[in-house]
């Protein structure tokens, strides 16, 4: 499991995270919604080690902080938001390098680490692009390997920052179900950023709603996505109206005169 | 044991077996040819005790230590240039462009002008002070050319260059200024004539060893690097120490080749760009390919720059640059569009 506690992030004199605690079972998909700059992204970095904060983030005990990016790297895998990948990289090369806590000292690659590999890359339906090189992808098929690559660390607790941003609706939906079956099947904790307010409700166990580096709400979609916590985020009048046949909430916004 | 094996896996790996043998003929003509030509069926006498006393004095006094001092400042260039792209994730980073040759030569020159090496420790101080020029140039052209966590090309270039134009002035002058014998002695730098003795090859050798040897084990620290340094640090890579490492380990290697090659440009942008056309992006193939590439680039340069205008030599630097220049367009024109990057 992964636990935050009081995490605070600042840029200079400008504080970006305000104490911000939450913590995210195995077997649990936490999702963080929130207005652009609310503080997903930052939350999700300051999680993963790349930037300076204060506060704690930790795991059955170790705290995260205390750990080298190598020891770090066993425990918290993260698919990053859609970036531009080095193009001419094969998808086999850049899943491999999710092998990187494990290689030996001069960073060979063993077969082990290859059958990993090869698994991770089929638990995500893309071992068909092993031979691809990642430029010639569509957006889609991108994060399916960065997160087969998230997947070849082996890791309990995963992070994903808008991993459906520019994906077109089945994409973003088949990544999703993925992304649940990953929490549900294989027990693992995952911190999830997301835009999509109802892709938020359909798939996570629980939401955490973020306004200007703080938690807002936090619980079960029906708890947190209601129109009053909503409409003050986003500053924008919405409907909640249950979904027609699953137990779900559906936002809405609320249209104009 | 895991060395060995990796070792033997990489060599007998069939993307080996060309780079090696190219490496071997450009080996064997570079000592075959000259004023003398010296036959296969001669080498091997020599080789072996029983070649004729001309034979054996020119080859060992002057083709072979040429050689050897060729092949190892091309395996330096390559490696490096190599390491420099990956390290700025920009394909022109070459040592010679972006001033770090320059640099490591104005170096080279002061610990000249101190005292003229006839010592042997005098010579090991060449590569030490080139080395040390070497690494504040990379941090000088870094902090000029940096635009937050990215180097934008044209700053890096423009950094380089006005770096590179600089060390090269403070040279001229600190040659104009020296004896006239010492003069001589510092032509090597301009006209890149080589030094070939066997002294200035073991003075080399240490630093070069270091160097390139980390630098050929550091493939998969670049893969992850070319992925930015948030995913790099996410899989697991200490950035900051692995960008350290490869920064000291490279400038080390272009600084044994500058002190004793003088300033060859150019091998370090072509080699690794045509390795990484033909096979592909994955530094840990790519980087032992470039030091192979390089040594064979270089002393294929060093026979045509024997040959074309024999008996008289050109200086081999003239060469790599008649052929680097319009490349250096090409990969300029090719990295608007970042096809093969």
């Amino acid at each position: 499991m992964l636990k935050i506690q009081s995490l605070s992030v600042s840029y200079g004199s400008r504080q970006i995270l305000h104490q911000v605690s939450l913590d995210v079972a195995s077997g649990e998909i936490l999702a963080l919604i929130g207005p652009n700059g609310a503080g997903k992204s930052t939350l999700i970095r300051a999680a993963s080690g790349v930037i300076h904060y204060a506060g704690h983030v930790r795991t059955n005990g170790y705290d995260f902080a205390a750990l080298s990016p190598i020891q770090r790297a066993k425990y918290i895998a993260t698919v990053p938001q859609a970036v531009a990948l080095p193009p001419a990289f094969t998808v086999w090369e850049t899943v491999i390098l999710g092998r990187t806590p494990y290689l030996g000292f001069l960073g060979q690659v063993s077969e082990k680490d290859e059958e990993t590999a090869r698994q991770s890359l089929e638990r995500v339906n893309a071992l068909h692009l092993a031979e691809r090189r990642v430029g010639e992808l569509s957006g889609g098929e991108q994060q399916r390997v960065l997160l087969a690559r998230a997947l070849c660390q082996s890791t309990p607790i995963l992070l994903l920052d808008e991993p459906t941003a520019h994906l077109d609706l089945q994409y973003q939906v088949s990544l999703l179900e993925l992304v649940t079956d990953l929490a549900h099947r294989d027990n693992l904790a995952v911190l999830i950023a997301l835009h999509d307010l109802n892709l938020a409700a359909h798939y996570a166990d629980r939401i955490a709603l973020m306004v200007a580096g703080s938690i807002k709400a936090m619980g079960k979609p029906k708890e947190v996505l209601r129109p009053e916590l909503i409409a003050e985020a986003y500053c924008l009048p919405v409907q909640v109206i249950p979904h027609p046949f699953l137990d779900v909430p559906l936002v809405l916004p609320e249209a104009k005169g | 044991m895991c060395l060995r094996v990796y070792l033997f896996t990489s060599i007998m790996n069939r993307a080996y077996f060309f780079p090696f043998l190219l490496l071997f003929l450009a080996l064997l003509l570079s000592l075959a040819i000259g004023s003398v030509f010296i036959s296969p069926r001669e080498l091997w006498n020599v080789l072996f005790g029983n070649g004729s006393e001309t034979a054996t004095s020119i080859l060992w006094k002057i083709r072979l230590p040429r050689t050897v001092l060729i092949a190892l400042t091309g395996a330096a260039l390559g490696g490096s240039g190599a390491t420099y792209q990956g390290l700025f994730r920009n394909p022109l980073a070459d040592p010679f462009l972006i001033g770090i040759a320059s640099g490591a030569g104005l170096g080279a020159v002061i610990a000249m002008s101190i005292e003229w090496p006839y010592s042997f420790w005098g010579l090991m101080a060449i590569p030490m002070a080139a080395f040390l020029a070497a690494l504040l140039t990379v941090f000088i052209v870094y902090t000029l050319a940096r635009v937050g966590q990215t180097i934008p090309t044209t700053n890096l270039i423009l950094a380089g260059v006005a770096f590179s134009s600089f060390a090269t002035s403070l040279t001229s002058f600190l040659m104009i200024r020296s004896t006239s014998e010492v003069r001589r002695a510092l032509g090597w730098l301009l006209g890149g004539a080589t030094q070939n003795n066997w002294t200035a090859i073991l003075a080399m050798l240490p630093y070069l060893l270091v160097g390139l040897g980390i630098l050929i084990f550091s493939g998969h620290a670049l893969n992850l690097l070319q992925f930015g340094d948030d995913q790099a640090q996410q899989l697991g890579l200490n950035v900051s120490r692995a960008k350290r490492i490869l920064l000291i380990a490279s400038s080390l290697t272009t600084a044994s080749a500058v002190a004793f090659s003088g300033i060859i440009g150019f091998v370090g942008l072509i080699v690794p760009h045509l390795i990484r056309l033909w096979f592909g992006p994955d530094y840990r193939r790519l980087l032992p390919l470039s030091v192979l590439g390089g040594a064979t680039a270089l002393l294929i340069s060093d026979i045509l720059a024997r040959i074309l205008i024999a008996p008289q030599e050109i200086p081999v630097g003239i060469i790599t640059a008649l052929a680097g220049a319009p490349f250096f367009l090409w990969v300029l024109r090719r990295s608007k569009n970042q096809g093969f990057w």
